[in-house]
């Protein structure tokens, strides 16, 4: 950028989003080099060019590549904010697939007097994530639509990551008598973000979980022969019991498992309590399922526990054989229960 | 966590199980009644079933307020909502996806352009009405003795604010009546009930009303009542209790959630609905017909509050689904898996009938949480 042809800098103080950052003209140009540009800071965007050119895989290494929408409200909660959000989801999504992510691409869309100060906070704590996550943002895309078409602003992140030859997880792999195992409490995120929507107004401790998982699913193939383990997951949206029925059905098995070990910090707990909400149904944005050979299972718990995202881990369950791929729970009353798919949007109830 | 842990242990469960069992006497059948859909939904999330003998037996009634409420009244908000572009109707998220008439619910109607929001309290609806003068705001309240205090209240703000652009569609419903038109049918009326041995009474209603308007039942119909909290150990205490009621022959109402509900109840809540709210002649109940005296409306001195009569709404009546078995289910005739449409056209996210939608109706406990007791392939 030798020629910049602006004469003005960016106003990241007061300046607000308008239609011509997303015109594809000098204002574009201007926000993609003194915004984008600078705060991911790297060869492949920098070139300034329409695509990254990337270095192919080593040999015996396979491509993995995922995409996530990400449409959050509030913008910025406690423990993140949609600019790390954006990161973390889709690195995770590369990770659970066994892959060591690399690369990302993000697409933005503006609302029309969304503040440019915000946007740079955001766009700052997407370059921090990624560079915690060891990944680089290579290309991106931005568009700007008319104000009230919009919520601020929406990210689509897609990755793109390197699948070490050995590696196949998958949700299908599931076998009667594997073990499942969580990477710590559930419902951390749904719940921070839950407690800071203005109608709901109480005070509330809670702080989302959201994290990049790679290094604890490195951690995990480190201590345990690849082959064993079989599904990896991050329940995201429709918590838990949405992800584990989802890999039920994708493997044909069911599950039983212990609502005694099931790991839930008392705050959240307490929140679900207090909305009627099941934290099973609860979203995570840090937290990872792993299915695995039960003569693996303490190996991979005590590894997961020895990584710091993982220090609440639990073996929380295991897979059983049934045709109908019902997920079923042993409650801390000593009763049984379903734990169903999430139906709809989880909806607080009446009384 | 302090104070419901304590409710959910399962130690405590298991020697109240086996005390429960060593009391029932052989050859008698225990057909409990758990009124309120809370006490529904606690039954089936925890597991309550499986500690108690065979003989004793849960039966759902007529307490959750999404799954006694009529069509009509939902076809009344839809119609308001898309016919008058100016109103913003407000309610609570069960009330959202109960199906009306034409295929439509209020979400769906959302989908067609009408504004329909979801609230979490009717404080909320009051606050978007103060934040949004240029638009009407209505209110679609909905339930039981519990949740008709705050309603009472948000009319009664509005009155003292001059809030000219809020107002409430009343359909809070009474559960001494409908405890009364439960008791009072004959079992030729409905075929397939079993012969109730006692009542679980419901608990956040009761902290409103208190315990002495359940004495007709113990006088009247010789039915033992027990007040229980919604805490799975609740539950199982107060089944005991009422085992031990049928099995002395008593029929009294007992209070085991003495930690809220006192005999009078809580009289400023009584009388701020008794200044706002009075009784409807007549109100149409799902599963149970037309009741009088069983629902409340806006009293004339707050009639500018009032959305039906602010609007000239019209309750019109609308049969149910004819394959639908809600009303036999909330009468306690009929279990979900009795119903055709169970699990086929009728799930969490189609659902034909009202039971289907609230988290506290019988079918949609039966479905989220205890299919798995169903034959395979049923």
């Amino acid at each position: 950028m030798s020629c910049p042809p602006y004469a003005r800098p960016l106003d990241l103080r007061d300046g607000r989003v308008d239609l011509g950052h997303g015109a594809g003209g000098r204002a574009m140009q201007q926000l993609i080099a003194q915004l984008f540009a600078r705060a991911f800071d790297n060869s492949e965007l920098g070139r300034g060019d329409d695509g990254a050119v990337l270095p192919a895989p080593a040999p015996g290494e396979r491509l993995v590549m995922a995409t996530d929408g990400h449409v959050v409200s509030p913008l910025f909660f406690p423990g993140g904010d949609i600019g790390s959000l954006s990161v973390h989801g889709t690195v995770n999504d590369l990770a659970v697939m066994g892959a060591r992510p690399l690369w990302l691409a993000a697409g933005f869309i503006l609302e029309e007097g969304f503040p440019l100060a915000d946007l740079a906070r955001i766009v700052a704590s997407m370059a921090g994530a990624a560079r915690a996550a060891g990944v680089r943002i290579v290309t991106g895309d931005t568009k700007v639509v008319e104000q009230g078409k919009g919520d601020g602003v929406f990210i689509t992140t897609t990755g793109i990551g390197a699948l070490p030859a050995g590696r196949d997880p998958g949700g299908a792999r599931a076998r009667p008598g594997d073990a499942v195992l969580v990477s710590g409490t559930l419902g951390d995120h749904g719940m921070a973000i839950m407690a800071q929507r203005e109608a709901l107004g109480f005070e509330s401790a809670i702080v989302s979980d959201s994290a990049a998982l790679h290094g604890l699913v490195e951690t995990l193939y480190a201590a345990v022969p690849a082959e064993a383990i079989h599904v990896l997951r991050d329940p995201t949206r429709g918590g838990l019991a949405s992800t584990l029925n989802e890999i039920a059905t994708q493997s044909g098995v069911g599950m039983m498992l212990d609502e005694r070990a099931i790991p839930v910090a008392p705050q959240v707990q307490a929140a679900c309590e207090l909305l009627g909400l099941d934290p099973l149904n609860v979203a995570n944005e840090g937290k990872l399922v792993v299915i695995c050979a039960t003569e693996s299972a303490e190996a991979a718990l005590a590894a997961l526990r020895a990584h710091p995202l993982g220090a609440a881990a639990a073996r929380i369950g295991e897979v059983s054989a049934d045709s109908r791929c019902f997920v079923q729970l042993r409650t801390t009353l000593g009763g049984r229960r379903m734990v169903d798919w999430l139906a709809g949007e989880q909806l607080p109830r009446i009384c | 966590m302090k104070y419901v842990d304590a409710f959910r242990d399962g130690a405590l469960a298991a020697g109240l199980a086996q005390a429960i069992a060593r009391e029932v006497e052989p050859g008698r059948d225990y057909a409990f009644m758990e009124f309120c859909g809370g006490h529904t939904h606690a039954i089936s999330r925890y597991g309550v079933a499986d500690l108690l003998p065979r003989t004793v037996r849960l039966i759902h009634g007529p307490g959750c307020p999404v799954c006694v409420l009529p069509v009509g009244r939902i076809d009344m908000a839809i119609r308001l909502a898309l016919a008058r572009p100016e109103v913003t109707l407000c309610t609570y998220a069960d009330c959202l996806r109960i199906p009306a008439s034409d295929g439509l619910s209020l979400l769906k109607a959302r989908a067609r352009g009408a504004d329909v929001r979801m609230v979490y309290s009717a404080a909320d609806a009051l606050a978007l009405a103060e934040r949004m003068p240029e638009r009407e705001v209505v209110f679609f309240a909905i339930g039981f003795e519990t949740t008709t205090p705050p309603t009472a209240r948000v009319i009664e703000l509005a009155a003292q604010r001059g809030l000219a652009n809020f107002s409430v569609i009343c359909n809070h419903v009474l559960t001494p009546p409908a405890i009364e038109a439960l008791l009072a049918a004959p079992a030729a009326d409905s075929p397939g009930r079993p012969r109730l041995a006692g009542i679980l009474g419901p608990a956040h209603v009761s902290v409103i009303i208190g315990s002495a308007p359940y004495a007709f039942a113990a006088t009247r119909h010789h039915m033992p009542v027990v007040i229980t909290g919604f805490e799975p150990l609740d539950v199982m205490q107060a089944v005991r209790m009422l085992v031990r009621q049928v099995n002395e022959g008593r029929a009294e109402v007992e209070n085991e959630y003495t930690r809220a509900v006192t005999p009078e109840g809580n009289r400023k809540a009584q009388a701020l609905i008794d200044a706002v709210l009075a009784p409807r002649p007549q109100f149409d109940w799902r599963g149970l017909g037309s009741l009088p005296a069983s629902a409340l409306r806006i009293r004339p001195a707050f009639a500018a509050w009032d959305a039906e009569v602010k609007f000239g709404l019209e309750d019109r009546p609308v049969p149910d689904h004819k394959s639908c078995a809600c009303a036999a289910i909330l009468c306690g005739a009929k279990a979900p898996t009795d119903c055709k449409l169970f699990g086929t056209a009728c799930t969490p996210e189609t659902p034909l009938g009202a039971c289907m939608v609230s988290s506290e109706g019988a079918c949609a406990a039966h479905y989220n949480y205890g299919r798995f007791r169903d034959p395979a392939g049923a």
